[in-house]
């Protein structure tokens, strides 16, 4: 199962006494700063959790799989996200859980 | 914004910017726009999205948000490793690392400030 919008903003509104509206409006607030600062060019960084960064990508050869033509893939800016060490080991605690 | 994080450290290959923005700052931002809510609520519904998404992936979830993009986890198989202190050879088991798949709206935004450098 997915985490989605809709039940992050019910556990606001069930944990924090927000009104429905007020928690849904907040979440979905917190994803559009994100995404305004990365459109600014700031790099993210939420501790424990993880950094959302930004890369250019240099253009580099490329071909449709489906034609075998070969076309440039042009200069692209990119997001990468690297978690941070509190979420790398809880995730990696999961994985010894599942052997 | 006005505040500018400028950081000591050295930028990765390939790193465009060497600002961030910081927890604290999204949250004052956050805090501006909402404000009928005191500060105090919004530094907890920050720190409240931040547990689930964590919580959501260390259960083993895949976290959805369209227009922004998702999180699931990738599997890294068990490999040979080495004791750099030692030299020693150890196993090392396999393990799940969290991995995000930008969304549509997210890629084409921060790209298009590409185009506008």
């Amino acid at each position: 199962m997915a985490l989605t919008k809709a039940d992050m903003a019910e556990r606001l509104f069930d944990e924090l006494g927000l009104n429905k509206r007020e928690a849904k409006e907040l979440v979905e607030l917190f994803f559009e700063e994100v995404r305004e600062a990365l459109e600014d060019t700031y790099n993210v960084k939420l501790s424990g959790f993880g950094n959302f960064t930004l890369r250019d990508k240099t253009q580099r050869p490329g071909r449709n799989p489906k034609t075998g033509q070969e076309i440039p893939i042009c200069a692209r800016r990119v997001v990468t996200f690297r978690p941070g060490q509190k979420l790398k080991q809880r995730v990696e605690a999961y994985a010894g859980s599942q052997q | 914004m006005t505040t500018i994080v400028l950081y000591g450290e050295i930028p990765m290959s390939g790193e465009v910017v060497s600002r961030s923005m910081m927890k604290s700052e999204l949250i004052e931002l956050m805090a501006r726009k909402q404000n009928h809510l005191a500060y105090k609520d919004v530094e907890l519904a920050v720190k409240s999205l931040l547990e689930q998404m964590s919580e959501a992936l260390a259960t083993g979830d895949r976290i959805e948000i369209r227009g922004f993009g998702s999180f699931s986890l990738h599997f890294r198989p068990p490999r040979a490793g080495r004791n750099p202190k030692t030299g020693d050879a150890v196993s090392l088991p396999g393990k799940y690392v969290p991995h995000f798949k930008p969304g549509k709206e997210l890629r084409e935004r921060v790209n298009e400030t590409l185009k506008n450098t």
